[in-house]
This record gives structure tokens, C-alpha cells and sequence, in this order.
């Protein structure tokens, strides 16, 4: 079976691109020259260099000694926390700088939840010299500041959105509606695998990255090229979709993603839009979301802002209901239970999102001689706060 | 015959077009005020249907659209309330909304429904129209419903054609590059805009929206069109005080006898 995007912008039966008509030649201008961009030569260059000695890739695979241990098996973590900024986000932004450079932009927008894609989008656009907005919901604002200031000092403009819940899903509709005031000189830059025909793919060839690597490395360190199975957590679902793109086609890499629970599944305050979601269009994507019978989009929630979100990228979708990979859940106290874990036994603070892929370690069956690779796609600076308030240190 | 057609047959200039967000400010204003658009002149209604996140809509819009949600609105509490408005209201009545809720209701039935109740029409912002054509046009016309498309100074010559030869009703112009509510006067920018399609010899007529909120904007915008859109300005005036008949008739005397 094939899982990447058709050429007609769907995965199955999900994606598209249902903009308004306002977008359309942003979109129908992105449609058609990103493959052309990506795959040329000098941008390859570009992008390569960039990634090397700017964010500091390859980032380790790393055989987590005494994670592995307790558990009884053979656990990698693969360390986007490490990257320049601090998580996986970087890679993308990386990416479509480089595109909004070739389409002749100058002024960059972006969305952010956790602030690690503003702050990621942030520095490209400071590295570049280009103007940068990015919308925040004013709630996230609040609970990732140290992310808010740094953007600021990077030169950025913070603008708390203030509709809705005041997180993720508000600040894309925010930035959509600049998009739409700002057709001509604007570049969007989203964060995830969501968004209309042609970002989810666009995004996830960006962070394929995490997956060509992954295979070099344990093949360098184990002497196989592929894993028995790989976890990351999803939001949008761009960490997973870099850490699962290589091994689509092998069947038998198990890929397990990992979204929030957030109080619950049971409780109205969660965001495990695949267990609980249903088929509609958000953010001019059609694919799974957290909906009302009417169609109203319903409020998310979780301890981390990174993954409160009603949606889901369009490829998820579809490797949800192809079955080709299995979607777990984990609670606020389960993540943040985790995320002690792996600090106490490997010295590695992760960030809230990432600490849901580490907490699935505990849902499912490791046999003695398999491998597992856990995607650490963030650090847990921006949480410390959330931690210390919880933990009581 | 479609009642957008014979409006278009029989008024050549000045056709004023009103777009009111459904359940707003009250529940059951809606009819209520449709009848009295109707009663005060107004030539076609737009029905804004609510939706939580309203991408191509400015602060008003999406403030009455999350007004009317927590009021309780849905579609079906909406094809409740309008199950007689034919016996009222004979103008054209087209209804406004993301394409969600339509989908989650069931594109056929939604359709059915409507013209049923006597609807002439549907504007979708966020329908592609590649997905038109191949999953909603054949319903769309079975049930006697124009799909009105949008097109704004961005839309490239050869899709104003193509989406020219797929609309049936009008066309709707955007005045410029915005979300609903934005202030506008008519710019030099426009003007050549409006010049350039109105030179391309389209089949459908159009009518201006987006920005327009008062006699003199109308005014200017009937210069380049066949009439003109209100939408976030009138409901704005539907907040204020007052009976509802007197804020609408208030309202729309402003922009009839000024203009
Ligand atoms: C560290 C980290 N991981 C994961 C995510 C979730 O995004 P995605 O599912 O696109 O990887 C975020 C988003 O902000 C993040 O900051």
C-alpha cells in the first residue's frame, strides 16, 4: 500500500485543500513549485548545510541504558531535543524559510501551541533577516513564557490570539486570517502536518529527516536497519510523521503514536482526536477531528500546549484507518509520571509532549529482544514551571 | 425559475444584498429578521450559518457566530425555524457557512432540506471548486440550489473564466484582499480590479461584499456591480438598542434613501 500523498493532495480519503478562495494563490502557487524547490539542487545544499552546522544534525540515537533495564528490552531515543531551539520543529522551519525565500516572500507568519515552532520560525526568520508574526493563544502565551520571551528577543511579534479556548487551534485560525489580509508578500509557515494540500507533505518531507537518520544509526549501532517499533507522540503529528516516514513501506516497523489524554478520554477535557474524533474538515484539511453532531469543532484540552489540539495531519488519518499504525493515548498524570522517569534514570529532562511517547513504554508489550525508538522531540525547558509546580521541588 | 435568476431579470442596478448570522443577537430573531430585510427593501438575504472557527471572517462575524452557537443554534434548529418562511418572504434567500457542519449534517440531505424550505442558494467559503464539481454540483443542482462562488483582485484571468462558466446564480465579488469586515472605501486598486472584470464579458453579474457598510460605500460599489453585499456592519447595528424592526429599518433606510 502507498502512504504518501496522492497526486491529487489526499492520503485515502483525507487531505485536500479547502481554503477560501482568498488563499488560492498563496496554495496554488505553493502546489506547484514546492516539489520543484525541495528537490533542486541548491536548495538540497542549502538545506543539508543547514541542518548540519546550523541545528547540529545528525541528533544522537541514543541506547538508553538503564531506560532499557527497567523495561526489560532495548530502547533508543532518538534526540530532537538536542536540535538548535530545542525540538524537531526546527527542521521544518529550516525547510519552508528556504522555500519563502525562493517564492520571493519577506514577511513570515506562523502559529504556535508550545512556542517551540515560533520560537523555531523565530530564529529562522532572524537568521534570514525576514519580519516574523506569530500568533499564540493568549492561554499558551501565559504558560510557555520563557518561549514568548525568547521569540521577542529574536525580533519576533507575539500576537496572543483571543478567540476561543486561546490555544493552538485559535492561533491558526489567526493566522489563516492574516494570510487572507496579506496575500501578497506573506509566507506562511505551519508548524505541523496539517493545513491544506501541499503542507502536510511539504512538513513531512522536512522532517523525513528524523527517519533517514534513525536508519543509518541503528544500522551503524545494532547492524539492522530497522527497528521493531517506533513511538512519538502527536499534536499535529509532525515529530511522528519525520520518525515514521522511512519505514512507511516496512510493514513490519510497528509505528505507534502517541496522542494526549489529557484528563481523560472519558472526561470533555482531552485531546485524543484519533480515539475519539470523527471525519471533518478543520483548518482546510479534510482528515479526523473532536467535533459536536452539529459540526462545531470542540475545545482540547491537555497539560501540553504542543499537542492541545482538535485535529490531526491527514497522513495520521489515514494510518489510522489503514491500521498501518496503531494510536495509544496518555493522561496529564501518566506523561507527567514519565517524564520523571527519564530524568531520574537517564538524566534527560523532555519536554510534556515528548513525555506522552515515553509514557505509552508502559501500554504495550516489549519482548527482551526487540528494539524500540522513543522520538524526544522537544526538551523540557519550556515546562520546567509545569514540572516544578507539580513535582514541588 | 431560481429566485436569484428572476431578481437579476428584473433589477438591473442596485440590488441590495444583506448577510445576517442566523440566531443573533437572539435565537429567534432570525426570522424575524429576514421578514423585516424583506418588508424594508432589501432585495436578497444571506443567512450566515454559524461555525466555531470562521477562517475567512473578521472580529464581528466571528463574535456573532460564537453568540449564536452558545445561543443554541444548529442547522437543524435552523431548518426548524425556517420551515415556513415562504409563506412570508418571497426574495431570494441564500444560506452562508463553512463547509463542516454541512458535511457532519450529510451534503444530500442538507440540500433536500433546503429546497424544501425554499432556498435559492449557498455560498461556502471554504467548498474547493474541484470538490464542487465532482462531489456536490449534481446534488446541488437536483435540488434547485446555485452555488455562489467568490473571487477577489488575486483570482488569475483564466479561473474568474472557469469559475464563471460553473456559477449559474452571481458571482460574488470580494472587494479586496480580506476577511469579512474590514473598512474600505473604493481605492484606485479596486476600481481597477472591479474595471478588469467587468471587461472580461462574463456571463454571470456580480455583486460587490466585503467592506461595504454604509450608503456611500453601497453607492460606490453599485457603480461597478449590479449591487452590493452588507454584512458585518448591519450586524453590528443589530447589537444596538431598540426593537428589532427598528434597527433593521433604521439601517437599511440609511443606505436606500442615501445612497
Ligand atoms: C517538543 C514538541 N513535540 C511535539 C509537538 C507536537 O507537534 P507535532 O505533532 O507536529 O510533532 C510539539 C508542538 O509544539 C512540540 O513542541
Amino acid at each position: 500500500m502507498n502512504y504518501q500523498v496522492n497526486e491529487k493532495g489526499y492520503y485515502g480519503e483525507f487531505g485536500g485543500a479547502y481554503i477560501p478562495e482568498m488563499m488560492v494563490p498563496n496554495i496554488e502557487e505553493l502546489r506547484l513549485k514546492y516539489l520543484e524547490i525541495i528537490n533542486s539542487y541548491d536548495f538540497r545544499q542549502e538545506f543539508v548545510g543547514l541542518l548540519k552546522h546550523y541545528v547540529g544534525r545528525p541528533s544522537p540515537l541514543y541506547l538508553a541504558k538503564r531506560l532499557s533495564e527497567k523495561y526489560q528490552s532495548n530502547i533508543y531515543l532518538k534526540r530532537e531535543d538536542l536540535n538548535h531551539t530545542g525540538s524537531h520543529k526546527i527542521n521544518n522551519t529550516i525547510g519552508q524559510i528556504l522555500v519563502a525565500k525562493k517564492l520571493g516572500k519577506h514577511r513570515i507568519i506562523a502559529e504556535t501551541g508550545a512556542g517551540q515552532h515560533g520560537l523555531a520560525t523565530a530564529t529562522v526568520c532572524a537568521l534570514m533577516g525576514l519580519k516574523c508574526i506569530v500568533y499564540m493563544g493568549a492561554v499558551d502565551v501565559e504558560r510557555q513564557a520563557p518561549n514568548v520571551k525568547k521569540m521577542r528577543m529574536l525580533g519576533a511579534e507575539v500576537i496572543p490570539a483571543l478567540s476561543g479556548n486561546q490555544t493552538l487551534k485559535d492561533a491558526t485560525n489567526e493566522a489563516m486570517r492574516d494570510w487572507i489580509n496579506n496575500p501578497v508578500d506573506t509566507h506562511y509557515i505551519i508548524g505541523s502536518v496539517v493545513g491544506p494540500h501541499p503542507y502536510p507533505d511539504m512538513v513531512a518531507r522536512f522532517q523525513s529527516v528524523i527517519s533517514e537518520e534513525i536508519r543509518w544509526q541503528l544500522e551503524e549501532q545494532t547492524g539492522k536497519e530497522n527497528p521493531d517499533r517506533i513511538i512519538a507522540c502527536v499534536g499535529g503529528g509532525s515529530n511522528a510523521a519525520g520518525a515514521f516516514y522511512h519505514f512507511l513501506d516496512q510493514e513490519k516497523v510497528e509505528l505507534i503514536g502517541v496522542e494526549a489524554a489529557g484528563k481523560g478520554i472519558h472526561t470533555p477535557e482531552t485531546a485524543a482526536t484519533l480515539t475519539l474524533g470523527t471525519p471533518g474538515v478543520l483548518h482546510s484539511s479534510r482528515s479526523i477531528l473532536m467535533q459536536t453532531e452539529d459540526g462545531q469543532i470542540t475545545e482540547p484540552y491537555s497539560i501540553s500546549a504542543g499537542l492541545d489540539y482538535p485535529g490531526i495531519g491527514p497522513m495520521h488519518a489515514n494510518l489510522f484507518k489503514t491500521k498501518r499504525a496503531k494510536y495509544l493515548w496518555a493522561t496529564d498524570d501518566e506523561v507527567l509520571e514519565a517524564a520523571l522517569e527519564l530524568t531520574r534514570l537517564e538524566g534527560i529532562i523532555p519536554a510534556l509532549e515528548s513525555a506522552h511517547a515515553l509514557a505509552a513504554l508502559k501500554k504495550i508489550q516489549l519482548k527482551p529482544e526487540e528494539i524500540t525508538v522513543v522520538n524526544i522531540s522537544g526538551r523540557g525547558d519550556k515546562d520546567m514551571d509545569v514540572y516544578l509546580k507539580y513535582f514541588g521541588y | 425559475m431560481n429566485r436569484i435568476n428572476k431578481l437579476f431579470q428584473e433589477k438591473k442596478e442596485r440590488i441590495l444584498s444583506v448577510y445576517f448570522t442566523a440566531g443573533y443577537p437572539n435565537l429567534d430573531d432570525t426570522v424575524p429578521t429576514i421578514q423585516a430585510l424583506q418588508k424594508n427593501g432589501v432585495d436578497l438575504v444571506e443567512i450566515g450559518m454559524p461555525f466555531s472557527d470562521p477562517v475567512a471572517d473578521g472580529p464581528v462575524i466571528q463574535y456573532s457566530s460564537l453568540v449564536s452557537l452558545q445561543n443554541g443554534m444548529s442547522i437543524r434548529k435552523l431548518f426548524e425555524q425556517l420551515k415556513d418562511i415562504r409563506q412570508t418572504v418571497d426574495i431570494p434567500l441564500i444560506l452562508m457557512g463553512y463547509i463542516n457542519p454541512i458535511l457532519q449534517y450529510g451534503v444530500e440531505a442538507f440540500c433536500r432540506k433546503c429546497n424544501e424550505i425554499g432556498i435559492d442558494g449557498l455560498i461556502i467559503p471554504d467548498l474547493p471548486l474541484n470538490v464542487y464539481e465532482e462531489e456536490f454540483k449534481a446534488v446541488f443542482e437536483a435540488n434547485n440550489l446555485h452555488n455562489i462562488f467568490l473571487i477577489t483582485p488575486q483570482t488569475s484571468e483564466g479561473r474568474l473564466q472557469l469559475i464563471d462558466s460553473i456559477s449559474s446564480g452571481f458571482i460574488y465579488m470580494v472587494s479586496g484582499n480580506s476577511t469579512t469586515g474590514a473598512k474600505s472605501s473604493v481605492s484606485d486598486f479596486q476600481k481597477s480590479y472591479f474595471e478588469r472584470v467587468n471587461s472580461l464579458g462574463l456571463k454571470n453579474p456580480r455583486m460587490i461584499g466585503f467592506g461595504i457598510s454604509n450608503a456611500e460605500t453601497f453607492g460606490n460599489a453599485c457603480k461597478y456591480a449590479r449591487g452590493a453585499i452588507i454584512g458585518s456592519a448591519f450586524v453590528k447595528a443589530m447589537e444596538g438598542s431598540g426593537t428589532l424592526e427598528q434597527k433593521v429599518s433604521g439601517f437599511i433606510n440609511a443606505i436606500v434613501i442615501q445612497s
